[in-house]
């Protein structure tokens, strides 16, 4: 049932950074860590709704450009003792080529 | 596999401690058991003398509840002490006969009080000060009874007098010397507070030498050297602490004074570490929480086997807790040969301070009344710093300095209401910061800061904070400030790193991390932008910057405003434009609809709500027009602000204008510790406000002034004088070399101003005023960097460099 959107090449995202997707409902933050595990966030910090794709990323996680909250890329949550969450989309790489998921999102909206 | 098994022998402060270091690092690793032999969960030792006193309830100095256990799968014994361990077997056996085996054991038995062994020391009502039992058994006994006899005039002696005589009782504190804790006070100090316990109605018996204690069954009185004799029903007995080591000497752990370790907390038995009281490290025992905190993190750094972590051994520095007697002391407090004294003393008030100085460094300080510096006093000690800079006016206390936060905040703090906002760029409330200290059991700095977000944005109200925890935990806060790892990703400090930068030719931040062994994969968002910045600085024009390591500003060379747009602002030259710029960047702006356009505070104009998408664009025009980037978002060179000086002012000794101008071509582009604004100023009027700046030119009729350190943000700072000189020239060579020496050897996020405070303008003047060799090689070094930092970012990514971070990923299916 989930569709899966062909973005972009894996290289396309730097390591250690992040790209944006644009979307309607808000933008869609994709990260690729430097062990090139890639992950999909919405675009917006739980705390303030910065842009999370402009952060520092660093293991699995993402540092907030404006308030320097650290979000989990696998959980989607902040680390404690900060409390929020950012909505996950599901993301997957093949053959250098990534595909996200708005399946979620969609059913969601 | 089966979890490896920990066991700690010892609830208090030091195991329980670094148990908590230990989950920090590896929750998952062992399965751990405590045995205690107390019947309480783990609880502030430090904090007895305020339930002695009626300060404070049992419940209130509880600092792991047994709830905490359970959270973290910890199985606790309490009210049943071990009493053998069978290091063959790896097995301890309690009191109750209950058994545990352990992988690896942790010793964290403590100190018992030590008894004289006088005559009738066993009697009834002879109790050592040492648990909640004893302090339980002080609280019955002046119940019921009504004379005590403290013997001991030292820090655990006389809280607990003061407590006792709190009770209502009538106290009399016999002491073996005639100074009073003369571990910890000189003579005069020491008069001082027998003068003021004695105003409140403690009696003293001194010097006096126990012989006997008296009583048929229970304790009836003190018979002394001299023949004499006092009525007592109550004795205790504070003479001093020794390291519990009965169990591990049992065990046949090697012990001297106390369990002997190394530098890991080992003991001789790999398998068996010792943290706490109990331990002899080095030759020396520690009686005092601080050194305990810092065994417990090296202790837990092993145990979770990531094994770097040494404990070189603790100064330690002292307070009493006595409610309305402020007391401090560190250091060697008396006198040696050669040594200089500095003494300031207002008997009327009760107040005395003195700092023992060898060769203009701090080696001791006896403070009392007013101990506001104590935790200053004891930086600049433990830092071995240079005071001769302010060392006329250092007894006056550091508010009288300088300025990195202090003042008088500490008796003001204490004296607000709960709702007093303390951190006002987060909001954070007195009351909010208590709670948390309280509920979550904070200790420090860094924890208040992670659980409130207080003093964690611009840091101005961290003497706030640190007054607020000092006066809620008490003692068990340390406000002496410790060897700071640079981050949380490794141990070393920001200096350790930069050395380690350059002695071992390291030029990637994977090798520092390799080298310097860093605890996580790729850093952080703290380490990371600092080693990069280090890196820059060693190795000019052969490292290649990591922009993955960069914040957004400066990754993006825009400034990132609250709604995720950007603001541009071009680099104007001294702040000197003309109509041709005014017309390209009014033009600029039209086409590219900026939303606002504003005149900054160092004279440049700047783009506000640009859309990230719009940047290369807006810069390739403004790069047509003939500007560069302004690094109006970097920690880098700003502006040099600019009056019209002697061209046009009629006041105006000298080009001012000419002169910044000249600052700024030759300085713009340079990556710096923090930001740099500079100005100058045609006459001593100092329209372009040069004196708070973090470096001010002033033209006099006969040169130009040199000042450095100023600001004027968060705490405005007037610049220090620096030096006269006559020429461009050499105002240029000067601020290179100055500029240099701030960028080799500030840390990263450190602005001049408290830069300068904590190295000293002695320093500086010495490597820059006083060795023109030295200040000649630091500018040729700053010039010779400029060669690959003078490249305008704007120019290179409207030309295409760094691409996708400007192109957002358009979906072209599936959506809409």
């Amino acid at each position: 049932m989930s569709e899966w959107l062909e973005i972009c090449r894996l290289d396309d995202i730097p390591r250690l950074g992040a790209r944006v997707v644009e979307h309607p409902d808000g933008n869609i933050a994709i990260f690729r860590t430097k062990d090139d595990r890639v992950f999909a966030l919405d675009d917006r910090c739980p705390h303030k709704g910065g842009p999370l794709s402009q952060g520092i990323v660093f293991d699995h996680k993402v540092a907030c450009p404006l308030h320097d909250w650290v979000i989990d890329l696998e959980k989607g949550e902040a680390v404690p003792p900060d409390e929020g969450c950012t909505h996950r989309h599901p993301v997957r790489v093949e053959n250098g080529l990534v595909y996200l998921s708005l399946a979620r999102a969609s059913a969601a909206a | 596999m089966a979890k490896e098994r920990l066991v700690l022998i010892g609830n208090g402060m030091a195991g329980v401690r670094t148990l908590e270091e230990l989950l920090k690092l590896d929750p998952e690793r062992y399965e751990i058991t405590v045995f205690g032999a107390e019947p309480y969960p783990n609880y502030n030792r430090i904090m007895l003398s305020p339930v002695l006193a009626g300060e404070k309830t049992v419940d209130e100095i509880i600092l792991n509840d047994r709830q905490w256990y359970e959270d973290n799968g910890i199985t606790l014994h309490t009210g049943d002490p071990v009493v053998a361990i069978d290091r063959r077997r790896r097995v301890v056996r309690a009191e109750s006969g209950l058994e545990a085996p352990y992988d690896r054991l942790l010793l964290a038995t403590g100190s018992l009080p030590f008894i004289i062994p006088l005559p009738g020391a066993d009697l009834q009502g002879v109790l050592g000060f040492r648990d909640i039992a004893d302090v339980e058994a002080m609280l019955q006994a002046a119940r019921q009874y009504e004379k005590a006899v403290v013997i001991g005039g030292g820090l655990l002696g006389l809280e607990a007098a003061n407590g006792l005589m709190k009770q209502g009782m009538d106290v009399t504190v016999v002491h073996l010397l005639d100074t009073l804790m003369e571990k910890q006070l000189d003579p005069p100090a020491a008069a001082l507070l027998k003068r003021s316990l004695e105003e409140r109605g403690l009696k003293f018996r001194m010097p006096a030498q126990t012989t006997e204690i008296r009583g048929d069954g229970r304790v009836q009185a003190v018979a002394f050297a001299d023949g004499t004799e006092l009525p007592a029903d109550l004795v205790v007995m504070a003479v001093g602490i020794r390291p519990n080591i009965e169990l591990a000497q049992r065990a046949g752990i090697y012990c001297e004074r106390g369990v002997v370790v190394n530098d890991t907390l080992q003991t001789f038995d790999p398998r068996v570490y010792a943290v706490g009281e109990c331990v002899q490290h080095r030759g020396k025992t520690y009686g005092l929480v601080a050194p305990l905190f810092e065994q417990a993190k090296v202790c837990a750094n092993h145990l979770a086997g990531l094994g770097y972590a040494r404990y070189a051994g603790s100064v330690t520095s002292t307070k009493l807790k006595v409610t309305g007697i402020d007391l401090f002391s560190a250091g060697e407090f008396n006198e040696g040969e050669g040594d200089e004294t500095l003494v300031l003393q207002d008997p009327a008030r009760g107040m005395y301070k003195k700092l023992v100085v060898r060769d203009d460094r701090i080696k001791g300080a006896v403070l009392y009344g007013d101990t506001m510096d104590g935790s200053w006093y004891f930086q600049l000690m433990r830092d071995g710093a240079d005071i001769s800079d302010f060392r006329h006016t250092i007894l006056f206390g550091q508010h009288d300095v300088g300025d990195a936060g202090h003042g008088d905040e500490k008796t003001r703090v204490m004296a607000l209401p709960d709702d007093a906002e303390i951190c006002g760029c987060n909001g954070v409330c007195k009351g909010e910061i208590v709670d948390a200290i309280v509920t979550k059991g904070l200790f420090t700095l860094e924890e208040v800061r992670a659980h409130t977000k207080a003093s964690s944005s611009c840091g101005s109200c961290t003497g706030l904070v640190e007054a607020l925890l000092a006066s809620t935990v008490g003692e068990g806060y340390d406000a002496s400030p410790k060897k700071k790892p640079l981050c949380g990703c490794t141990e070393y400090t920001h200096d350790e790193v930069r050395k380690a930068i350059v002695d071992h030719q390291l030029k990637s931040i994977p090798e520092v991390m390799r080298f310097m062994e860093w605890k996580t994969p790729d850093g952080c968002s703290k380490c990371r932008p600092a080693l990069n910045f280090y890196l820059v600085v060693a190795w000019p024009g052969e490292y290649a910057d990591d922009y993955r390591s960069r914040f957004i500003n400066e990754r993006v060379h825009a400034n990132i405003q609250k709604d995720g747009t950007y603001s541009v602002v071009p680099r104007i030259f001294g702040g000197e434009t003309s109509p041709a710029q005014l017309r390209a960047i009014a033009e600029i702006a039209e086409k590219w609809e900026v939303p606002t356009v504003k005149v900054t505070g160092g004279q440049r104009i700047d783009l506000l709500g640009v859309k990230k998408e719009q940047l290369p664009g807006i810069w390739g025009d403004l790069a047509r027009a003939g500007f560069v980037s302004g690094h109006a978002y970097g920690k880098a060179i700003r502006t040099v602000k600019t009056c019209v000086g002697s061209e046009w002012c009629r006041f105006g000794t000298q080009d001012s204008t000419t002169m910044g101008i000249e600052i700024e071509k030759m300085t713009w582009g340079s990556w710096m510790p923090h930001k740099v604004k500079m100005a100058v100023s045609g006459c001593p009027r100092n329209c372009a406000e040069a004196t708070i700046k973090d470096l001010g030119v002033v033209a006099v009729d006969s040169g130009w002034e040199i000042h450095v350190g100023g600001n004027g943000g968060i705490k405005v700072r007037v610049t220090d004088f620096l030096v006269k000189v006559e020429t461009m020239e050499e105002v240029l060579e000067y601020t290179a070399a100055f500029l240099q020496l701030y960028r080799e050897e500030a840390h990263y996020l450190e602005r001049t101003a408290p830069w300068v405070e904590r190295v000293g303008l002695h320093y500086i003047k010495e490597r820059i005023v006083d060795d023109a060799d030295n200040r000649k090689r630091l500018a040729e070094r700053f010039l010779e960097s400029q060669k690959y930092a003078q490249i305008d970012p704007w120019k290179e990514r409207a030309e295409g460099a760094d691409r996708h971070e400007f192109e957002p990923i358009r979906l072209i299916q599936g959506v809409a």
